[in-house]
């Protein structure tokens, strides 16, 4: 069974590389925030990325940009209350905001989103969120990072091995999604290139509580 | 678009794309990319057993339609959703336009849909006064421009960088730079506000889940989530094709969909809809959620015995990617809204004869798409039907139709033409012998290859037989000639009888042999090709034969595809067009079969010698590795070149209808071969050396091109 389990994380780990996905292990859920506010406190710093708001845009788009906090923020939508508490002191201490809803009225930006994934698919490298909540959604939409946990135990070999646990999702109202790498396009002279309306970044962090000793 | 009222206008369009110079390096730069991407992309999975899931639950679906909406219907709508039905792309365009009424809406963001296209949604909505704004990268820039699509998949791909920054320059009033990573996030930003003030989301969807009333859709950039997320109300609008029965189904063709469309495992998301989600713009805290599906001729397509198989396509955009027409000419020219292969299709089902008449016309049967078709449609079988329909139903008879199927299916008076004809040639100069001075009526865009004249002396003329009468044969085998090797390049069957001569190989050549008919079912004339296919078999016993070997690739591919397909439902004759077909073979199976030493040659010592595959033999006959191999036993030195199985650009009677296209496909091929250095270019097709050597010896290439029998014979 731990074979059986390492495998899968490393054809994950594989698989969500090749599509430019970050894939870190992580023994503790405390770990993961710590993590998480690292990337935030880093992003700026080396300011790698470019999210478009100093480039020439029309005044709409402009004045939105403009919406965007001067602080740096974060978004935690759907964490436990234990985990709330440690990542809220962890920011305090970075000096950056946490929001957990209301993610619709910073969709100027938002730094960094941290959601926990439902499970994953390991063929694909594949982050599947059931997301009804409206906030916990937009935080994998609108966030310029997204990271995301997921647990070593919640991988499965390929979609097929989940379609049952996709059709329980199913049966009643519901939005899941499957996100596979950062949003991408070619749509201009076949260049790829990273972060169109969604992340530009995507982090994974593979929660392995059997490697914690 | 389509708007050309006759060939002449088409033509001129497909010529304007042929000098559309970016363009063209683009599509063929993407042509070549692609290739390598699906040798890779479907890396650890049986691609065969797939396309056949694919097909099987597209099959299953599209035959209770019916039950699978209603079901469909049932559940979306407890999960809070509102299901429409839509007959017509006018009816489904009203729907819409009544939702947005309904809902006091005005700004309306949209994400791709292919449906949508159909309708000519944004169109008749703005029309009513609304602001629709397409949030795809590509869709967003054609939109801008106010073009259709240039790819299902791809939109803008026939636009360069520099164009992309001029329209972003308008649009922001501000100077942009042409960084495609800064364009992207221009775009990213506009859009963003554009979400933001949006109070519709308008999309489409890959999958509509029945037992669940689940809409599935697959998106790389984001659009989607924010389309159906940040708006108050969210219309998707479903063809009825896209219905499936389980989530399985929906996960199977998802498996193949991404792979066959860009070489992604899958693409940067999935987004599953059931019902009515929270919604924090919404007044009521939920989504106002309804789903428009679309018929528009889909049902009744599902219950057509020959055409129902165009319902499984999955919009992968594959069928394009790998046509060489679509490589050189683009989109635009190469479909209505929907392109490539199934556009050709589509066209004549969604958007009416009118739209399709010319585009029909524009295809090689090269069956590239066929053999790249995820969802295993029998894409150049659909094409030469639907062609057949329109053919049949033009006001006025197509009359070079009509005359060759009088003419083809009447043997003594076509072999007289075909005799009579030599004497109305010029004289032949040197020792090759080509037609000077053809009609110019017939031909006068045809001047990009030199074509050969007729031999002086038929094949049928020539044949000996007692030199195949060996006392304990192996293989009892019935020779079929084909028109071009008989009439025009005997040399060609002599070269190859010749080579089993001495075999234990019996060979009988039957003088009341027709043409085998693929000239007619080009044309469209089924009823004609199917009489001449039954002429033959009445004539070839297959069972009196261990093989029907012919030296001609279409010939064969014709006999052994088409001949069991013509006659399918005639009682009958249809197990023995089975028959027939089963014993069809190519000459270079046929020789690697009889033997090495039969082949076997040092004359060659080693000279270069490339190859171009036909597309009958190496797609058709799915045949390749066999002639490869036979040119290294023949002693040459088999060189390859990329361009190898990439169709030469005669399609039978469509370099004399498209010349410009041939002839920039002929250009390609010869090219590729000329940068090997290889001094012989080997073929298994009399139409494929016609095409081959005429475009050589017009452009003064020095290559030489030869027949199989004629390279095996050479080197003997
Ligand atoms: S058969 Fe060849 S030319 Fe015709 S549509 Fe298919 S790929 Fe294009
Ligand atoms: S016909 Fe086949 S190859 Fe063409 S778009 Fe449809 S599924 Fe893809």
């Amino acid at each position: 069974m731990e074979m059986h389990r390492s495998g899968l994380v490393e054809q994950f780990r594989q698989k969500a590389d090749a599509v430019s996905t970050i894939v870190k292990p992580v023994a503790t859920m405390a770990e993961a925030l710590a993590y998480a506010v690292q990337v935030c406190v880093r992003k700026e710093a080396c300011a790698m990325l470019s999210s478009g708001c100093e480039y020439g845009l029309s005044d709409p788009a402009q004045e939105l940009c403009g919406l965007k906090q001067w602080e740096k923020l974060m978004a935690a939508p759907g964490l436990a209350a234990a985990d709330i508490d440690r990542l809220t002191a962890l920011c305090r201490d970075a000096g950056i905001g946490l929001i957990r809803q209301g993610l619709a009225a910073h969709a100027g930006g938002i730094d960094v989103g941290l959601t926990t994934a439902d499970f994953g698919i390991a063929d694909t490298g594949t982050l599947v969120l059931h997301c009804s909540d409206e906030d916990l959604r937009l935080a994998t939409m609108i966030s310029e990072v997204h990271v995301a946990v997921l647990r070593a135990e919640d991988i499965y070999p390929n979609a097929d091995a989940a379609a049952d646990r996709l059709a329980a999702f199913f049966s009643t109202s519901d939005y899941t999604a499957f996100i596979t790498g950062p949003s991408r396009t070619a749509d201009i002279e076949r260049v790829l290139t990273l972060g169109v309306h969604g992340p530009l970044d995507l982090h994974v962090l593979i929660l392995d509580g059997s490697t914690a000793s | 678009m389509q708007t050309a009222e006759n060939n002449r206008q088409y033509r001129k369009q497909l010529k304007e794309a042929l000098d559309n110079a970016f363009q063209r390096k683009a599509l063929d730069n993407f042509a070549v990319a692609y290739r390598g991407i699906r040798v890779s992309n479907f890396e650890g999975i049986d691609r065969a057993r797939l396309i056949e899931r694919i097909g099987k639950a597209k099959d299953a679906a599209m035959a209770r339609v019916d039950a699978l909406y209603h079901q469909f219907r049932e559940k979306a709508e407890a999960a809070g959703a509102t299901v429409h039905l839509a007959a017509s792309d006018a009816a489904a365009n009203e729907i819409i336009a009544r939702i947005a009424a309904e809902n006091s809406c005005t700004r309306i963001v949209k994400s791709k849909s292919m449906t949508a296209e159909e309708t000519l949604l944004n169109h008749f909505l703005e029309n009513r006064g609304y602001e629709v704004i397409e949030t795809d990268l590509g869709e967003w820039i054609i939109q801008l421009r106010r073009e259709g699509p240039s790819h299902m998949v791809m939109p803008a791909i026939h636009l360069s960088r520099n164009e992309v920054s001029r329209l972003f320059t308008e649009v922001t009033g501000k100077p942009q730079d042409t960084d495609i990573e800064k364009l992207v996030k221009v775009a990213r930003r506009e859009l963003r506000e554009r979400f933001v003030t949006a109070d519709m989301g308008i999309s489409g969807a890959n999958f509509a889940i029945a037992e669940t009333g689940t809409l599935g859709i697959v998106s790389n950039e984001g659009n989607v989530g924010l389309v159906t997320t940040m708006p108050r109300v969210h219309v998707a609008l479903v063809g009825i094709d896209k219905l499936t029965a389980t989530v399985a189904d929906a996960l199977t063709v998802l498996t193949g969909l991404p792979r066959n469309a860009t070489g992604q495992a899958i693409t940067s998301y999935v987004t599953w809809i059931t019902g009515a989600n929270p919604s924090g713009a919404s007044a009521t805290g939920r989504k106002n959620m309804h789903i428009v599906f679309l018929d528009n001729g889909r049902s009744a397509l599902a219950g057509d015995p020959v055409f129902s198989q165009a319902l499984r396509c999955v919009r992968c955009g594959a069928c394009a990617n790998v046509c060489p027409i679509y490589r050189l000419v683009g989109g635009h020219a190469y479909g209505h809204i929907y392109i490539g292969a199934i556009g050709l299709i589509l066209t004549y089902f969604f958007h009416g004869r009118d739209k399709d008449k010319h585009l029909i016309e524009n295809c090689l049967n090269c069956q590239a798409c066929k053999e790249v078709c995820v969802a295993g449609i029998d894409l150049p079988r659909l094409i030469r039907e639907v062609q057949k329909v329109v053919v049949h139903s033009a006001e006025q008879p197509f009359l070079p139709g009509l005359m060759a199927a009088y003419v083809l299916k009447r043997r003594r008076v076509f072999h007289a033409l075909l005799r009579s004809g030599r004497y109305v040639q010029q004289p032949v100069t040197g020792n090759t012998s080509y037609a000077r001075h053809l009609p110019d009526l017939l031909f006068k865009d045809h001047k990009f290859k030199e074509l050969p004249a007729l031999a002086k002396k038929p094949f049928r003329d020539q044949w000996q037989p007692a030199a195949y009468r060996p006392a304990r044969p192996r293989y009892k085998v019935a020779l079929f000639s084909g028109c071009l090797q008989d009439f025009v390049y005997p040399e060609q069957l002599l070269a190859g009888t010749e080579m089993l001569k001495g075999s234990r190989v019996r060979l009988d050549f039957i003088q009341a042999q027709g043409c085998c008919g693929l000239p007619l079912y080009m044309l469209g004339e089924h009823g004609a090709a199917a009489d001449l296919a039954r002429w033959n078999m009445a004539n070839i016993d297959p069972g009196e034969y261990d093989f029907v070997l012919t030296l001609c690739a279409s010939c064969a591919s014709h006999m052994k595809e088409n001949y069991p397909f013509l006659l399918e439902k005639q009682a009958g004759t249809r197990v023995n067009a089975r028959q027939y077909a089963d014993k069809v073979i190519d000459y270079s199976s046929f020789m690697l079969l009889v033997g090495e030493s039969a082949a076997a040659g040092k004359n060659a010592r080693g000279q270069k010698a490339a190859y171009h595959a036909p597309c009958h033999l190496c797609r058709g006959l799915g045949v390749s590795a066999a002639p490869r191999e036979l040119l290294e036993i023949a002693g040459y030195a088999y060189v390859p070149h990329d361009e190898e199985e990439t169709c030469c650009g005669l399609g039978g009677s469509y370099s004399f209808k498209f010349p410009e296209v041939s002839a920039a496909i002929l250009d390609k091929k010869l090219g590729a071969v000329a940068e090997t250095g290889a001094e012989i270019l080997v073929t298994d097709c009399p139409g494929c050396v016609m095409q081959l050597r005429g475009g050589a010896l017009k452009q003064g290439r020095p290559i030489k091109v030869l027949h199989m029998a004629e390279a095996l014979q050479q080197s003997k």
